[in-house]
């Protein structure tokens, strides 16, 4: 009998990794985003352009030729980066990139009368957009954002392929020493499963939050 | 590193090779998926209870885990209960089941989008269930579900370099192998780039046409 024990402290670290990048790539794919989605709605061309070319970058290529490029491209340009960092950077800056058009998509969705009734009440744009159109747009975006959160924490396995030792790196750890498959297999798959619910329930108890005190408001 | 372009033109044709597995994949991937796809969607349309409670946790619990993770399932642990799949076989199967659960949900917003009306009148012309589906539904459902359906392709064909993990030699592993060989990063790793970010440029704009052509329908 093999000793399961070992191999589940194993398995936990590589959960714990999984958990960190994961956590890591949502912040950086949130302040991305709204770079981005509010760099889409820019006054000037140029800063339109740029949030443009970024999001059909990111989106235009996958996830794990990004992270191919972030870890072996890189370095020869000079930057080295550890796994760690080109996968938050990867897993970030792509998520960030379909998280942006949410955000986008959010603040166009928001009627006209607002933006009117912010031009009566004389707010400058950056009040109307910190005051009246985020508060109300944020709402709109959440369970896409929660969408995106749980793709993410799936890109994560990914990262496993420039060695880093996260939840599937692990698996195949325990795999090529104990020769089980079945276990180490379904093991992280439950646990991704769990993950992803976590984020879910996470993100629609954060959405009654928000909604509290909204009533009447079409949301 | 300098940008080489002699070396450019003496790795393309194994690139193109790559391609074609790449793409060969992503077809087949995506007929199974859209099989797939519609078996989950109808599922819940049967009268056995318990056959549509477990698709829909199947469905949800292959969508909630990495395909990475699925994938090394598929071709690791299946050998072990006698199933011997091909890499490209199990990589086909790997991305037909994650997509199928994307484009149930395509589906059944495509089959609930058809007006009660409909079901109605097919129920007193005297039609039968087959009737009524090849008939009436389908017709009206299936224009409008196109676009969505290729969006989700287009996302399957991003994720086909996944399949280099469990060595299909598609065009992410065919990258890797010459960078390996000639120990030169740069230009494999941005090709696969490039390669990626043009054949999605080009399904964009298949995607938008497609939008065009189906996206309404005359009523």
């Amino acid at each position: 009998m093999t000793q399961w024990s070992g191999y589940f402290g194993l398995i936990l670290q590589g959960a714990l990794i999984t958990i960190e990048l994961t956590l890591m790539g949502s912040v950086l794919a949130l302040i991305m985003a709204f770079l981005a989605g509010l760099g889409r709605l820019s006054r000037f061309f140029v800063i339109r352009a740029l949030a443009t070319a970024y999001i059909e970058f990111f989106r235009g290529t996958s996830i794990f030729v990004q992270l191919f490029w972030a870890y072996f491209v890189l370095p020869f340009i000079g930057i080295s980066l550890t796994p760690l960092q080109a996968g938050v950077l990867a897993l970030g800056l792509n998520v960030g990139a379909y998280a942006a058009e949410v955000v986008r998509g959010a603040i166009q969705s928001i009627g006209r009368e607002q933006y009117e009734a912010c031009t009566a009440l004389n707010l400058g744009r950056w009040q109307a957009m910190r005051h009246v159109i985020l508060p109300q747009a944020l709402l709109v975006m959440l369970p896409t954002f929660g969408n995106n959160a749980i793709e993410l924490l799936k890109a994560t396995a990914v990262v496993s392929l420039i060695s880093l030792t996260d939840l599937t790196f692990q698996a195949q750890v325990v795999r090529s020493q104990t020769g089980n498959t079945l276990v180490p297999f379904t093991t992280i798959l439950i646990i991704y499963f769990a993950l992803a619910l976590i984020i879910s329930w996470g993100v629609r108890s954060l959405e009654r939050r928000m909604a509290r005190g909204l009533d009447g408001v079409r949301v | 590193m300098e940008w080489d372009w002699n070396f450019v033109w003496e790795i393309m044709p194994t690139l193109i090779q790559g391609v074609k597995i790449t793409i060969l994949a992503t077809l087949l991937g995506s007929v199974l998926a859209a099989i797939v796809g519609l078996a989950i969607a109808l599922a819940p349309r049967s009268p056995n209870k318990g056959l549509s409670r477990t698709v829909g946790f199947l469905a949800e619990f292959i969508r909630g885990t990495p395909l990475l993770v699925q994938l090394y399932f598929i071709f690791y642990v299946l050998p072990d209960i006698g199933i011997l799949l091909p890499p490209l076989v199990a990589g086909v199967i790997g991305l037909g089941l994650h997509y199928g659960t994307y484009t149930a949900e395509v589906y059944r917003a495509g089959i609930d989008n058809v007006p009660r009306g409909q079901w109605e009148a097919a129920k007193a012309c005297n039609l039968n269930a087959r009737q009524t589906w090849t008939h009436i539904i389908m017709p009206q459902a299936i224009p409008p579900m196109i676009p969505a359906l290729a969006n989700y392709f287009i996302a399957m064909f991003k994720e086909t370099p996944l399949l280099s993990a469990i060595t299909v030699l598609e065009l992410m592993n065919q990258a890797k192998s010459v960078a390996n060989t000639y120990y030169r990063y740069v230009e494999p790793m941005t090709l696969v780039g490039a390669f990626f970010l043009v054949i999605s440029l080009f399904s964009v704009v298949l995607l938008r046409w497609l939008e065009r052509r189906y996206g309404k329908i005359e009523r």
